[in-house]
This record gives structure tokens, sequence and C-alpha cells, in this order.
């Protein structure tokens, strides 16, 4: 896999050392804020690589990826209320459970194409949201407070905010190294080729839906993940972070950076979250902009940002 | 004689009140190429859409090399030895010519969960590529995307990629379709070569084609085989002449 | 027995505010293909300007079709200047742009109307309880619900089935390229039938507001259950809207009615009390989710494509 020198590779390659100098940054200059919205950034920005896996490569458009950021979280944040505070514990769980809610949701929707997988797949998501709200001990509509964060026996102290943001990175980075092995591999061809043409894989003696399952259930898995990472973040979680308005948001982010590319998904976060802050500092009417402009990159900027920068490189 | 590698039998299939395949009954031959020729709307796409696993017939009956894969699904046929290209071309079109042949073999080279080694630097995949491309004479646009490639490129890398599973038999559709002259001259060539190694199932509407190459040919009219036979008897045959002309002066070929 | 009857006519009178929902959202997506999240939007502005137009000239009546109108030019100016330019993309790319839209709306009503909601009130002669049975009463509003969308959906079921203009509508459903090649003026159409969805989305708004709620973000709830009825129905199938509509207003007051008391026989009292309005919001999805499972197409697949 040869590297190249182009304008995207340039940008992805700023971003990674933007990315691990932010810590330095903010010691430096005091701005401790920098460091807390960056975190959180990270954190949609490994739930965006994972959304980007089965949509940009795979071609399934999956709009109830939010639920596996709930799933992930409330693993966490169930167990540390039942008295489970070691992370050796909880995140393994947080894993299996996203990974065996993927199998599950992946299973069932799978049998079905184009809006209507879009739309059952927000049905399940919707479901779980519902699901959550009903658990009177777990809080219901309130959220559950995360008291402590999760423990690694001192290996690592995620109260640090420091410590806990180059956790996120790490996470990140081994996001993004996955799916660039995954999207080379034999696997990955497949899937890429499914999203393709479906009838012409077939017809060479490919099973469809096995392979769109395996793909779902790891995206859903690094989703769960990052669902652990988020719940740490916010010392909560509630089933708002399940509403079928944020996997809108989790899409928004991985069609604005550029589907189909290992560093989209997380420009895409970096610009719309960034945006986001930036734009609800200067009015408090920030989405009278953010709509608009959201509008209008879908009218001239085809292809997301990287799509762009795509099309610089050539002309 | 042998079984016929393919036998058809009383299959049909309706859509709504019309019978798209009514009682349809066909023997291929192993070694031999086979042509089903009939006017627009005969249901010769639905009987290879049957045949390949697209479609599930309402009643009858196909087996293939001995097996009923009659509801055996598209993907398992392949694994059998049954290959097609599609009439209306379709391939992967943000691969190149390479990797859609590579898929090809791929899919026939054990399974695909392989989540971490380079599946582009699989040597053996990659050379079983070439040598297909190169069978069909697009070695030299290899790592040319398809949607860059011509019309008749692309109908040549169709056959490459079936010709990459190992196919027992190869169900053609219109192969020729959209081709100019030289590119089906080209084809025709090709056939004559491929059909050494591979029996060969053909739907066509190019006449000249058909005739220069079939051992047999089966008239297909609104779902039924009128008449299956080799081509000498088919053109002289009235029944095929009226159903392709009309009443009208039937139009002979001599020779 | 008189609960029983309560809430199936009011189940019956949300199915059917649900339908005029469902069928500009149907209509649109089934012959522009054209996924609107901001369709919600519509709804919630139907709202807003009821209650605004009521307030000011002090009739009800009047301040509804007024509303009427300014959500029907609303959607037409909202079709030219942007969405228009949409058309045969990737719904992605029309989930991305109206998911925008969903935000401008929301903010835009939070400046203009503030973020407290507003209320809109009923004219005395509207709020008298109606004998329909012996003993049985049920609000004049509802029952002017039932019958102000009963006879909506018989007038959109002659507009499609008996007028030109339907057999256009239903032509562009099957084959878009077709209606193209016989010179019928498809921009127009396109428009017309957006405004068309977006009244009517309007008009389940206005229609709600005296009973429900006329709040931001209003829309995003019941979007969804908008396109859980299509899905169900068959995008593209009035028809089928119709029937899916009726169905799930029923099966969704109903749950929410009786299902607490069902669930306070197994589970403790707090703990049913927090289950059973989760349990009932979740019977739609379930429901949608197993008729998907059984038919990926929905139960009347409308097109041909």
């Amino acid at each position: 896999m040869k590297v190249s020198v182009n304008v995207r590779n340039v940008v992805a390659a700023l971003t990674v050392a933007g990315l691990l100098l932010l810590p330095l940054y903010t010691s430096l200059s005091g701005n401790t804020f920098a460091l807390t919205l960056f975190t959180r950034i990270v954190i949609f920005a490994l739930a965006a690589v994972s959304l980007n896996l089965i949509m940009g490569y795979g071609g399934m458009m999956s709009f109830g990826h939010a639920a596996y950021l709930g799933v992930g979280g409330y693993a966490v944040g169930i167990l540390a209320f039942e008295g489970i505070g070691s992370g050796f514990i909880q995140w393994p769980v947080a894993l299996a459970a996203s990974a065996l809610f993927a199998l599950v949701i992946g299973a069932l929707s799978l049998r079905t194409r184009g809006v209507y997988f879009i739309m059952i797949t927000l049905a399940f998501a919707q479901i779980a949201y519902y699901i959550v709200s009903g658990l009177a001990r777990y809080g219901g509509d309130d959220g559950l407070t995360i008291y402590k964060r999760s423990d690694f026996a001192g290996l690592i102290d995620l109260s640090n905010r420091v410590q806990f943001y180059y956790l996120c990175l790490a996470c990140l980075f081994a996001g993004i190294y996955l799916v660039w092995r995954i999207v080379h591999s034999r696997f990955g061809l497949v899937v890429q080729g499914l999203r393709s043409n479906e009838a012409r894989m077939q017809a060479i003696g490919f099973p469809v839906t096995r392979y769109r399952l395996v793909c779902f259930v790891i995206s859903g898995t690094m989703c769960g993940l990052a669902g652990a990472l988020l719940a740490n973040n916010t010392d909560f979680v509630s089933p708002a972070v399940m509403f079928w308005t944020r996997s809108g948001d989790l899409m928004v982010m991985v069609i604005l950076g550029g589907m189909g590319t290992l560093f989209g998904p997380v420009v895409g976060a970096i610009v719309y979250l960034v945006l986001e802050e930036f734009l609800s500092q200067l009015t408090e009417y920030w989405a009278l902009i953010m709509g608009p402009l959201l509008l209008l990159i879908v009218l001239f900027g085809r292809g997301g940002i990287f799509g762009l920068l795509g099309r610089l490189n050539r002309g | 004689m042998a079984d016929p590698l393919l036998c058809v039998e009383n299959l049909v299939r309706r859509f709504g009140g019309i019978a798209a395949t009514d009682n349809l009954s066909l023997d291929v031959h192993s070694g031999e190429l086979h042509a089903i020729i009939g006017p627009n709307g005969a249901g010769k796409t639905t009987l290879i859409s049957q045949l390949t696993g697209q479609l599930l017939p309402d009643a009858g009956s196909i087996r293939f090399a001995g097996r009923d894969i009659t509801r055996l699904p598209a993907y398992r046929r392949s694994a059998l030895g049954l290959a097609r290209s599609f009439q209306i071309t379709s391939l992967l079109p943000d691969f190149s010519a390479l990797d859609n042949v590579a898929l090809a073999a791929q899919a026939h080279d054990g399974h695909s969960f392989r989540f971490w080694g380079d599946a582009r630097k699989e040597g053996h995949l990659r050379a079983a590529a070439v040598a297909a491309l190169t069978r069909v004479g697009l070695e030299r646009r290899a790592d040319t995307l398809v949607s860059q490639l011509s019309h008749g490129e692309q109908r040549e890398l169709e056959l490459a990629v079936a010709l990459a599973t190992k196919p027992q038999l190869l169900l053609l559709d219109e192969p020729m379709a959209g081709l100019g002259v030289t590119e089906s001259a080209r084809m025709v060539h090709l056939l004559q070569e491929l059909r050494r190694e591979v029996t060969i199932l053909l739907v066509e509407h190019d006449m000249d084609a058909v005739f220069a190459l079939a051992d047999r040919i089966t008239v297909l009219v609104y779902g039924r085989v009128i008449a299956s036979d080799v081509p000498a008897a088919i053109r002289g045959n009235a029944e095929v002449k009226r159903a392709y002309l009309g009443d009208a002066h039937a139009v002979t070929r001599h020779g | 027995m008189l609960l029983v009857v309560e809430q199936f006519l009011n189940g019956l009178q949300f199915g059917l505010l649900l339908f005029l929902l469902a069928a500009g959202l149907t209509l649109v997506f089934g012959i522009m293909d054209f996924v609107n999240l901001a369709h919600g939007s519509l709804y919630m502005m139907g709202a807003y300007f009821a209650a605004t137009f009521v307030a000011w000239t002090g009739s009800f009546v009047l301040g509804i079709i007024l509303a009427l109108g300014a959500t029907l030019l609303l959607g037409i100016v909202l079709e030219f200047v942007a969405l228009r330019h949409l058309y045969g993309r990737d719904h992605l790319d029309h989930v991305l742009a109206t998911f925008g839209l969903i935000l401008f709306f929301n903010d835009a009503v939070r400046l203009i109307w503030g973020p407290a909601g507003l209320a809109l009130s009923l004219p005395a002669w509207l709020t008298v309880p109606i004998q329909i049975m012996p003993g049985i009463f049920y609000p004049a509003y509802r029952m002017a619900i039932i019958a102000v969308a009963l006879a909506v959906a018989l007038a959109l079921y002659i507009l499609v089935m008996r007028t030109r203009l339907g057999m256009l509508i239903r032509a562009g459903a099957s084959n878009r390229e077709m209606i193209g090649a016989l010179g019928i003026n498809i921009k127009l159409l396109y428009t017309l039938v957006f405004g068309l969805g977006a009244a009517l989305a309007g008009l389940a708004g206005m229609m709600q507001a005296p009973i429900l709620t006329v709040q931001i973000g209003m829309g995003e709830n019941i979007l969804i259950l908008a396109f859980v009825i299509i899905v169900i129905g068959g995008i593209g199938s009035i028809r089928g809207a119709f029937l899916a509509a009726i169905f799930v207003g029923l099966i969704d007051t109903l749950g929410r009615a009786f299902l607490p008391d069902l669930l306070r026989h197994v589970l403790s009292a707090s703990n049913a009390s927090t289950a059973a309005p989760a349990l009932s919001s979740m019977l739609i999805y379930l429901l949608m989710a197993m008729v998907l499972v059984v038919r990926p197409e929905g139960l009347f697949p409308a097109n041909r494509r």
C-alpha cells in the first residue's frame, strides 16, 4: 500500500499532527476548553469512522448508528451503577453488547434494501432508545450519572484530562488503522464490491448477507467503544444519546467529510463540531447559519470535503 | 451419449397473467456452443435469469451437471461452475479491470473472511486475473477503471470475469449488444477460441454471429421453444421464419 | 366500555392526522423520489402559523385558512429555491440537506416566536361534547378532526384517481422519465406536488395544535412515525399510507391507554409507570420492523421502476 503525496494525504497528516500536539498547545496556552472540546470531537470521530465503514465502503446507509453509542455507554453506566467499576470488565462488556446488538439488528435489517434499510435501522435505534427510557432503575428519561470513570487499576487515569484525551486518540487511530487494513483485505474488497454491484458479486459466487453482516457487526462494535468513551467523558449517559437525530449528526459528519475515504469522517467530525461550537458562540441562533450551510454543501460540494480536496488535486 | 450438461424441463415463470416462460424444455450438451434466439419479448433474458438463480421459476426443473439447481441461490450456482455475462453490462465501475477479474478468482479461492492481508498482493489471484484478461485481449487495460473502458472493452471484460470463475458452462446474454462491426468480429473470434475449452449457452440477436458459431440453435417465441436443432435445419424451418418475419415472403440465406 | 370506544375514536383521529402527514411524505417520496426530513418542520410551521393567524384575526376558521395558505406558499418557495436542485441525487444528499433545514427551521422559529411554545385555543362552538351514541360523549373538536381528515382523504382519492393531475401523479410515481417525455411541464408538476405535501403537513400540524402542542422540535417526534407509516404502507402508495396510518394510530393510542394497566399486573407500580410509555412508544417500531422482516418492501409496494 503505497502512500502518495497529494492534497488529501497532506491534510490527513496535518490533522493527525494537530490532534497529537493539541495537549501541548492547551497546556502552554492554558486553554483547557479546547482539550475538552477536542476530546469530544475525537470520540465522535471514532463513531464516524465506524459508520463510514458500513456507509462509505459498504454502501449500507444505517440511520440507527447512534444506538451503539448508547449501548456502549449504558454498559459502562449500568455496570458502574451496580458497583462494577473496573474498565477491564466494563469495556469488554460494552464491546460484546454492541456486537450482539449489531448482530441481531443486522440479521433482521439486511433483508431490506435502500430506503427500507434506512428506515428499519432507524426503527431499531428508536426501539433501543425507548427500551432504556423505560428502565426506571437506570434513570429512564433522566439518564444515569456515572460517579467514577472506568478504573484501569493504575495503568491509566481516566479522570486525568490529558491521559484520557490520548486514550481516546489512541482508540481513534487504532480504529482508522483497522479500517485501513480491512478495506484492502479480501473481506474489504468483497464488501466494497457489494456496494458497487450486488448482482455482479452474486453472479461470481459471493453470498451477500453474511459479508455485510460481519461488516455491520465490526462497525457496531467500534461505535460501542466510542460509546464507552463518551460515557466516561460526560460522566453521564442518557437515552438522548441514541435519539435518531444523533444518528443524523453522525451521518452528516461522514457525508460532510467525504464518504469512503479514510480520514474523511475525522475531518467531517472536526469541522461539524467545531463549526457548531464556533457558531454557537457567535450567535444563539447558530443553526440559522449551519442549516443553510449544510444545504449549500450538498448542492455544491459533492463528495464532501475530501471529495473537494481530491478534485483540487486533479485540477 | 452422456447426460446433457444442462437440462431444463417444463420451466414455467409467470409475471401477473403473462407466462414469460411457458413450459420450456431445453438441453445443452457438454462441449457444444448452443445459441438461443427469438424475437423481442420471447423471454430469453427471463430464461437466463432463472438459469443463473436471479429469478426463481414457478414450476419445472433445472439440472446442471447432474444436480438439481432449480432453487439454488445464485452464488451457489457459480461455485458449481455456472458463469454468466449480463445483457446490460454489469461490472464494478469503481474498480479496475484487473480488480474485477481478481475478485471473481477470489470468489473461487476459499473464503474471504480475511481482514488483514492486502488482497491485491495475492500473487495467485492476480496471476489468474491477468491470464483471463490476456485471454480476451485486455491485458494492456488491466489497471484502467471500468468506468473508463469503452463499451466493447467492457463486454470483453464481462467475458474475462466469467472465465476467471473457471466455469463448466458459460451463459452469455447478448455479448454482442451494442458492439460495432470490428468489435463484433473480435468477439466472434474470441468465442470460437473459447468454445474449445468451455460449454457455451449464448443468447444473441446478431444472426451472422449465431449461424457462424452455433452447434445447435433453440428458437424461443412467447416463452416457448418452437424449434431446437442444427443451424441448417433452423434456417429452413418455416415456423421459425414466420415467427421472425411474419407470413410475408421469407428471407432465406443460401448456402 | 366507554373508555374503549373513546380510545378507539382517539386512535382513529390520531391515525387520520398521521395520514395527512404521511400522505404528503409518500407523495413527495413516490413521485420525486425525494426524502424530505424537513416534512416535520412544515408540520411545525403549520401549527405556528395557525396559532399566530388565529390570534391576529380573532377567528379560528379564518386563521386556519390563512395558515394553510402560508404553509402552501412556504412549501412552494422551499421547493423552488432549494430543493428542486436535489431531485435525482442520492437519497443521502436529501437526508443531509433536509437535516440542515430541520436545524434551520427550529432556530428560525425560536428567533421569531421565542423558545416557549404557543397556545392555540378553540372557539366555544368546538369545545362542546357531542353525543354520538346513547350515553357516550365525544369532544366536538376531535369529531371535527375526523371529519376534516376523512374529507381530505376523500378529496385526495378523487384527485389522484379521477383527475388529469392525479393521473399525471400516478404516472410519475411509476415512471418518471415517461411523463417528461410526454411533454408535461414536470417542474410545475413537482412544485405543485411538493406544495400539496407541505399543505397536508401544515394542516396536520394546525389540527393537532389545540389538543397537543405548538412547540419547537415537535416535528422530529412525529416525522419518524410518518416514515414508519409510509414504509409499512409501501412508498408512493396513498392507499397504503391510509391503512397503515389508521392501524398505527389505533395501536399507538390503544397501547398507551391500556398498556400501563396491563403492565401493572406484571411489574411494580413505579417500574410500570416508567416502562409503560416507553413500551407504548416502542410498539410502532416493533410493528414496522416485523412488517419489513416479513415483507421487505412494505405491504403495498407501489413502484415498478
